[in-house]
């Protein structure tokens, strides 16, 4: 519930007219509700801050206040008057600048160039060097960022470059800057650094949208936090009414949970995946787990915390610095997809669009991909046979297409997800590595899919189950690790495993 | 090429519709072929002729073979640039052994080349990782000098007559140099849509992260495509050697221009991953058939240039406007 209202000392801003407000915005991307009905005011220079899990929305929302994306439905209100931006110039027109998590600069170019690039000071298409200059300076006194003008941007780390684009954005007399993730990308100090430059921003009158993962930094640079859940607004609060506690509770809520397939226990027996002290620069750092048969381990994490890095590592696509894979006991090194599907291990990748199928090919062949030789004799594949193969695997899997012949990516989400698991099952493997097997599909299939992994599972597959849904994690897994900054925080028995200790350890906020 | 006449990007299209749509980015370079050829047919007693279609399928032999390899790279989501410069390579191999050696062992002598360098384009673009567009390009460059240095910048001449019979002779009415084309043609066809290979190379160029992912060696399949565009490319250096009987250093030049626009005509995309050998075929027929009307015609053959020209974009906006509604 929301706290009382702001006291006027510790948010000054509250009570003067919003800067920005946003009425009952909603966004569909295909059937998937990405924010329904949400509503926030934003006050002129304070720093607002928007947390939530992954997929709550919050990016989303964000892209709508700087004209990235549009809104389904909703109001847009910018200084009491109604407004509707197109695309980013149009916010940006209106004072609104957007930081995305990629940095948007030209490399090649100087700091100074990119600063005024497309204001430059000018006279009938002639620069002018020392107004140039000039304006830059004053810039760069106003904000205390001493950067250099006449630095190439490629040769800045990435919190410079961060700096460079806050420079563009004043430049450009931003009153809004969206910062969407802005220290996802830096080491401790830099964050720390980029915190304090965000405050001195709100003092000088440039308000701030900070979309974040990290509680403690919000709770430190924000004067009000909105909190997302499931595309919703949950709560609008001062940030001084908050603790990390308070924010995840608010971002787990009380649902009513999808059912899930009734678990049962896996077999007692030894292992049949085991990795030991698998590191990857930067990456992974001395990650050990292992995997039984018939066991659904599921692992939970943030975005970027390394869980997808840890897949490609132990399958060898990315190669993997140290650390031991072994197989029923016998180690072994992958080298890649070829290789680990001879050893019985496979990988469905997190985007199927780009990883895992050939979107312009038909249905059949997506189907046959990673399986031809099952169906082709002497190099020569079977029509017969590949139409036998595929009309069974459309069946088992529920994959409905108008035309197996029709290309895949005439299919729904759901329908393509189920075909993604259809090509790697063909051949039944013994460990199944899903790397969000149900994302950007709708319901029905989705449980169609949980229901599916559940049943191979019970058959005796082994199954790593990556999601950033953490609900599907809890209701599937019999076993969840959680990951954080490359490495393997907790481990909880599916009956320890709660939501809140799942998500404090995710986010590493004292446990509750 | 009627496609671009076809709808804008409007959202509620109707099933019919989009089912016409795909009837006729399918098949309107054949629709286009079939119109063309029967308006010939009816505006010069001419056209259709077994002398004037031998004679086309003889003329345009040897860009025929380049524009088959061609589509295959394009396919798998690569060009080869290098075509025209490795005709001009194999085609001066092919008189240079011709002289030291035996005829038989010259024309021999360019395929197996051809193959070579086309292998050599593969490795080069596998181990550098550049794009196959600039890897090409240089190599071509790198080919255009190896075949000045083999001739000495002279016209290489073999007077053997066994030298020339494979490019001049035919059989059942039709040149060996359109057998070949012909027979090039069937075996491509055969490749690229019955056997795995194939499949590997529509998988890589449509998609080869996904292709990686799947277990597929990208590199390998796509190192094959430059192979096969290589081998056609020797085919084409000795047909063309054999039927003047004597060779220079740039006979190839500009034919890898004339072979992806075939390629693109046809209707294979140029973002890999869709398309079909037989439309290399017909791509490289229709521009036969266009040059073929404008002489029997006596139009203005400067007119044919544009004519090609405006198919070529033609071919490329509506395989674009096609693939953003996907």
């Amino acid at each position: 519930m929301p706290p009382a209202p702001a006291d006027l000392e510790e948010a000054p801003h509250e009570t003067a007219r919003p800067l920005l407000e946003l009425r009952g915005i909603s966004k569909n991307f295909g059937g998937v509700h990405a924010v329904v009905d949400a509503s926030v005011s934003i006050a002129p220079a304070a720093v607002h801050g928007l947390v939530g899990e992954n997929g709550a929305g919050k990016s989303t929302l964000g892209k709508i206040v700087a004209g990235a994306l549009e809104p389904d439905a909703g109001e847009i209100v910018l200084d009491g008057k109604p407004a509707r931006f197109h695309n980013p110039r149009e916010a940006l027109a209106a004072g609104i600048a957007l930081i995305a998590q990629e940095i948007a600069l030209v490399p090649k170019g100087t700091v100074e160039e990119n600063v005024l690039l497309g204001i430059e000071p000018q006279s009938s298409g002639l620069l002018h060097p020392r107004e140039h200059r000039r304006r830059f300076n004053e810039l760069n006194a106003r904000t205390g960022f001493g950067l250099s003008p006449t630095a190439r941007v490629e040769t800045l780390r990435v919190a410079e470059q961060q700096k460079v684009e806050i420079l563009r954005a004043i430049a450009r007399d931003a009153r809004l800057i969206v910062m969407d993730e802005p220290t996802a990308a830096l080491t401790r100090d830099e964050s720390e650094r980029l915190v304090a430059v965000i405050r001195r921003l709100a003092a000088s009158g440039t308000a701030v949208l900070f979309v974040s993962h990290y509680l403690d930094e919000v709770l430190s640079v924000c004067d009000t936090v909105t909190v997302m859940r499931n595309g919703r607004v949950v709560r609008t609060a001062p940030a001084s009414h908050e603790t990390q506690q308070s924010l995840v509770q608010a971002m787990v809520g009380r649902e009513v949970t999808l059912e899930y397939p009734e678990k049962t226990s896996p077999p007692e027996s030894a292992p049949v995946l085991e990795v030991e002290h698998l590191s990857r620069e930067g990456v992974l750092e001395d990650v050990s787990l292992s995997l039984r048969a018939g066991e659904i381990v599921g692992i939970a994490g943030l975005v970027g915390s390394g869980r997808t890095e840890l897949v490609r590592a132990l399958i060898g696509v990315d190669r993997a610095d140290g650390g031991e894979i072994r197989l029923d006991g016998k180690p072994v090194r992958l080298r890649g997809a070829r290789q680990a599907e001879r050893h019985g291990v496979v990988m469905l990748p997190e985007d199927r669009k780009r990883q895992g199928l050939v979107m312009s090919r038909p249905v059949r062949e997506n189907l046959t991909l990673a399986s031809l030789g099952d169906v082709s004799r002497s190099g020569f594949v079977s029509r017969r046979r590949e139409a036998a193969r595929t009309g069974e695997l459309a069946g088992e899997f529920d994959i409905r297409a108008r035309s197996l012949d029709a290309p895949v990516a005439t299919l729904s989400g759901g329908n393509q997800q189920k075909a993604l698991f259809a090509k790697w099952l063909a051949r039944t493997p013994r460990v199944l590595l899903a790397d969000e097997p149900t994302r950007g599909v709708d319901v029905g299939a989705k449980r169609q899919i949980h229901e599916l992994i559940a049943r191979l599972a019970r058959e005796g597959m082994a199954v790593l189950l990556i999601s950033s849904e953490l609900e599907e994690v809890l209701g599937l897994a019999h076993r969840i690790v959680v990951m954080r900054r490359g490495r393997i925080v907790a481990e909880y028995s599916s009956d320890e495993a709660t939501m809140d200790r799942v998500l404090a350890a995710a986010f590493a906020t004292e446990a509750a | 090429m009627t496609e671009q006449a076809l709808p804008e990007r409007s959202r509620g299209r109707r099933l019919w519709l989009r089912l016409a749509e795909v009837e006729l980015r399918d098949f309107g370079v054949a629709v286009a072929f079939i119109a063309l050829f029967l308006a010939l047919t009816f505006a010069s007693s001419h056209f259709l002729t077994t002398g004037n279609l031998s004679n086309l399928l003889d003329q345009w032999g040897p860009l025929g073979l380049l524009t088959i390899g061609e589509t295959i790279c394009i396919l798998a989501g690569v060009f080869d640039l290098s075509v025209g410069a490795m005709v001009s390579v194999t085609g001066v191999t092919a008189t240079k052994v011709a002289l030291s050696t035996s005829p038989t062992v010259g024309l021999v002598a360019a395929v197996a080349a051809g193959l070579g360098l086309g292998i050599a384009n593969g490795v080069a673009i596998h181990l550098t990782r550049i794009n196959s567009f600039i890897g090409t390009l240089a190599m071509s460059i790198i080919y255009g000098g190896l075949a000045i240095l083999i001739t000495g910048g002279n016209i290489v001449t073999v007077d053997n007559l066994r030298f020339g019979y494979i490019g001049q002779d035919g059989a059942f009415g039709i040149t060996y140099v359109g057998w070949f084309f012909l027979g090039f043609t069937v075996l491509a066809i055969v490749l690229i849509a019955r056997t795995t290979f194939g499949r590997y190379v529509y998988a890589v160029g449509g998609n080869a992260e996904a292709a990686r992912l799947s277990g597929i060696r990208v590199d390998v399949i796509r190192t094959s495509c430059f192979a096969i565009s290589g081998l056609a490319a020797g085919l084409a250096g000795m047909l063309l050697a054999s039927r003047t009987q004597s060779a220079q250093a740039d006979i190839g030049t500009g034919y890898e221009l004339t072979a992806i626009s075939a390629a693109v005509v046809g209707g294979t995309s140029i973002f890999g991953g869709d398309g079909a050998v037989w439309r290399g075929f017909v791509g490289i027929m229709l521009l036969a058939i266009i040059g073929n009307g404008f002489n029997l015609l006596n139009i203005n053959t400067t007119y044919q240039q544009i004519v090609q020209g405006g198919l070529i974009f033609i071919a490329v906006a509506a395989d674009q406007l096609l693939r953003r509604r996907v």
